[in-house]
């Protein structure tokens, strides 16, 4: 019987999210897609770049910057109509959130991975953008041949 | 004896830990057919109340992962787990491995970065 009153209870607070989600998720979609199809990286994040609000964020920052990547980053905190709307968005439930060219790569943990193998470089490279540690390996591979 | 003795302590131990940690592993376990699974409740790295359950990391070994890019691995996960991170739990770092993979690694899980404070805001 509890069960019951639960489960109807939360079908009804489900319906309730989604009726008042309708309203806003048509202008937040437009804009999350305006953002990252004009930017070639984006980064949805909690906090800023130079005071990132979380480990998993300042752990993405920490790897565009040894990259030394250009990106555009938007702080989830400051805006709940976004920290929903970009999960909706991408159907992703954490912060952070990467896209490359306009589209959603990952977030912490696969940034990492890509960091870690070498792939991230890639991924950058086909959006014409040359990771600083490329340019650090060949500035030492040209040592080696001179 | 001795042994047998150990063996039930360290199960009396596990089976303490949290009910969405236990649900979590349940999924994980079962769905997934996973070979190894481990459930690890980070929470008390947080701005949390002791005992919370709202930060995990799970490390997920099994054969379904093979021929799926990382991505689509982690959205499986995701997707198993939508319930628990709809209600409370509020980050969650993924492992996840095809039995080949663990095998060939060092098995070593490293710890998540610390916390910035940015809970609940």
């Amino acid at each position: 019987m509890n069960t019951l009153v639960r489960r109807s209870f939360q079908a009804f607070n489900t319906t309730l999210k989604i009726s008042c989600r309708a309203f806003s998720e048509a202008g937040i979609n437009d804009k999350i897609e305006k953002i990252v199809k004009n930017n070639k990286v984006v980064v949805f994040m909690k906090g800023v770049p130079d005071a990132p609000r979380c480990g998993f964020s300042n752990a993405v920052v920490q790897i565009m910057r040894m990259h030394a990547v250009p990106y555009e980053s938007h702080d989830v905190l400051s805006d709940e109509n976004l920290r929903q709307g970009i999960k909706d968005y991408s159907n992703w439930p954490t912060i952070p959130q990467v896209f490359i060219n306009g589209e959603f790569v990952g977030g912490c943990d696969i940034m990492l991975q890509m960091h870690q193998s070498g792939e991230l470089i890639e991924e950058l490279k086909k959006v014409g953008i040359k990771s600083a540690l490329l340019t650090a390996e060949e500035a030492k591979q040209g040592e080696k041949k001179n | 004896m001795l042994r047998f003795f150990q063996h039930r302590t360290i199960r009396n131990m596990s089976s303490a830990s949290g009910i969405v940690e236990s649900t979590i592993r349940n999924k994980l376990l079962t769905i997934l057919e996973s070979k190894h699974v481990q459930v690890i409740n980070e929470s008390y790295m947080h701005n949390v109340p002791k005992g919370a359950e709202t930060h995990f990391k799970v490390v997920v070994v099994s054969e379904k992962f093979d021929g799926l890019p990382l991505i689509k691995r982690h959205r499986l996960v995701n997707e198993l787990l939508a319930e628990e991170l709809q209600n409370g739990v509020h980050a969650l770092s993924i492992v996840a491995k095809t039995p080949k993979q663990w095998e060939e690694s060092d098995k070593l899980v490293e710890n998540s970065p610390n916390c910035r404070g940015g809970f609940g805001k």
